[in-house]
């Protein structure tokens, strides 16, 4: 027979762009929703929720994931810089800049997803073209179908970094 | 999602201690499969044994020259890891052909071995299901099943293993090693998926309480002559209809070794040394490659859908060994096909 007690939230800390931030969880809380509902974090957004679209991509310890699929509890002591946390001391970081540039979005709502999936994707240091680019960024999806500018932006971001 | 207790191992010990304790209780490492079943309602686990943290990250070499992974490393960093691009880019190459850059920054390899198929009808609970609820039936035998298994069916399953990983751990000849409570032992690769039967809520012959620690891949790693193809409905992060794994030892145009398994077809992927030993002292060329595929479809059988998939695999058999032979393997990137 399964315990079919609720459990004890479980205190937790994240360094979430840079800031400590002390949290109680259950256990099946996704950093998603953590994000997004606790610590009131909307930049990053839920599209799928099933780690389809790459809507809700962040950044732990660098690397960049699927947040709807991670739970919260798991990531205790984890860095998680987020779609707000990019820009520093009021200067957009280069890819926010790029998107811009490049008119990289119609609706924006995979915008911020795209953004950190990009920032991964620099940071792993694999691609060095648009094919490339294509296929390390295949796992965020744009419905209005932004590609070729989104591909540009991160060419021109890649170009400069 | 169900609610669950949550509990951290502090070893692979107490991983199997926790384990034992609660039946109901499932390991976690990467998540990306679990936690999407979970919020299907497909896996409903009393407890998470969150054994991220467990030291089960080194990929060190073998006393025999082979390599042995951690069963945590995680898919990205497998795929990247100098050892494995320079003497097993076959494995590379397929685990990068496989989800997306996110997700294989989380899985881990344990995880990809671990991963269930990816059958609609597995993952809606309103439609019966044996590999879900053993006995309640078949909904894809008769529904919509394009995607299905054209090899080593059962009646009561007709389900695919969707692992590239694992597709080319199979024609490399890798190794499991897994601890249990009893201590250890190690199984092929080959033999730790299984083909439904009448079980086909057994993805595995891992068994309740056991833990998959390595995976371990021999020193022969095929790095001159291999490809991998995978066909798919979009050319980046869907799972295979067919995909081919290819590794040859060629002596000018004489082939020495070959490896070919197939994944997107079976249960588990799909390898036959039969067709290997009808391509080992052969010349390298298409007519003994169409055999081979032969020799590797035998009994090949289809539903009302996917017929369409045998003359696809055979194609694409030919066309992988091809590539292996060119030494031009199929690039994951540019998806023009050499």
């Amino acid at each position: 027979m399964a315990d079919l007690t609720i459990p004890e939230r479980i205190p937790i800390n994240l360094v979430v762009n840079g800031e400590r931030r002390a949290l109680e969880v259950v256990p099946w809380t996704t950093l998603l929703d953590a994000l997004r509902d606790r610590l009131e974090l909307t930049g990053t957004k839920k599209g799928c929720d099933h780690g389809q679209c790459g809507a809700c991509t962040v950044l732990i310890d660098g690397r960049r994931v699927n947040s709807c699929l991670t739970l919260a509890v798991m990531k205790d002591g984890a860095e998680i810089t987020t779609i707000e946390g990019l820009a520093k001391d009021g200067t957009l970081h280069p890819l926010q800049q790029a998107f811009i540039d490049h008119d990289a979005f119609q609706c924006g709502y995979c915008t911020p997803g795209q953004i950190c999936s990009a920032a991964g994707l620099l940071a792993e240091g694999r691609a060095r073209g648009a094919d490339e680019i294509r296929e390390l960024m295949s796992g965020n999806l744009c419905r209005c179908g932004a590609y070729p500018n989104i591909v540009a932006a991160i060419e021109q971001a890649m170009s400069r970094s | 999602m169900n609610n669950f207790q949550y509990s951290r191992a502090s070893d692979v010990a107490d991983a199997i201690r926790l384990l034992a304790a609660d039946p109901g209780a499932k390991l976690i490492a990467g998540g990306t499969n679990l936690i999407d079943l979970m919020k299907e309602n497909v896996e409903r686990p009393s407890r998470l044994i969150d054994i991220s943290r467990l030291p089960l990250r080194d990929i060190e070499e073998t006393a025999d020259g082979g390599l042995r992974i951690g069963a945590l490393v995680p898919n990205s960093d497998l795929a990247y890891h100098p050892l494995i691009e320079q003497r097993y880019p076959l494995l590379a190459s397929a685990i990068l052909a496989g989800a997306s850059a996110q997700l294989r920054n989380m899985a881990s390899v344990g995880g990809n071995l671990m991963q269930r198929t990816r059958c609609p009808y597995f993952y809606d609970t309103t439609t019966p299901c044996n590999k879900r609820s053993p006995g309640a039936g078949c909904s894809a035998m008769d529904g919509l099943n394009r995607n299905h298994a054209i090899l080593g069916t059962s009646t009561s399953c007709i389900a695919t293993n969707p692992s590239d990983m694992s597709v080319a751990l199979a024609a490399l000849g890798a190794l499991v090693h897994i601890a249990r409570p009893s201590g250890q032992r190690t199984i092929a690769l080959t033999d730790f998926h299984r083909l439904p039967e009448d079980k086909p809520h057994l993805d595995t012959n891992l068994g309740s309480g056991e833990i998959i620690t390595a995976i371990e891949l021999p020193p022969h790693g095929f790095a001159r002559n291999y490809s991998y193809l995978k066909i798919r409905d979009r050319l980046s992060y869907a799972f295979a209809l067919v995909s081919v794994a290819a590794a040859l030892e060629l002596e000018g145009n004489a082939i020495g070794e070959a490896r070919l398994a197939l994944g997107g077809v079976a249960h588990k992927p799909w390898r036959s040394l039969e067709a290997e030993a009808a391509l080992r002292g052969q010349a390298a060329t298409p007519d003994h490659f169409g055999r081979a595929a032969d020799l590797l479809l035998q009994g090949a059988t289809a539903r009302s859908h996917n017929g369409f998939k045998i003359d696809l695999a055979r194609r694409a058999i030919v066309r992988t060994l091809m590539q292996a032979a060119s030494a031009t393997p199929q690039s994951q990137a540019h998806k023009k096909i050499a």
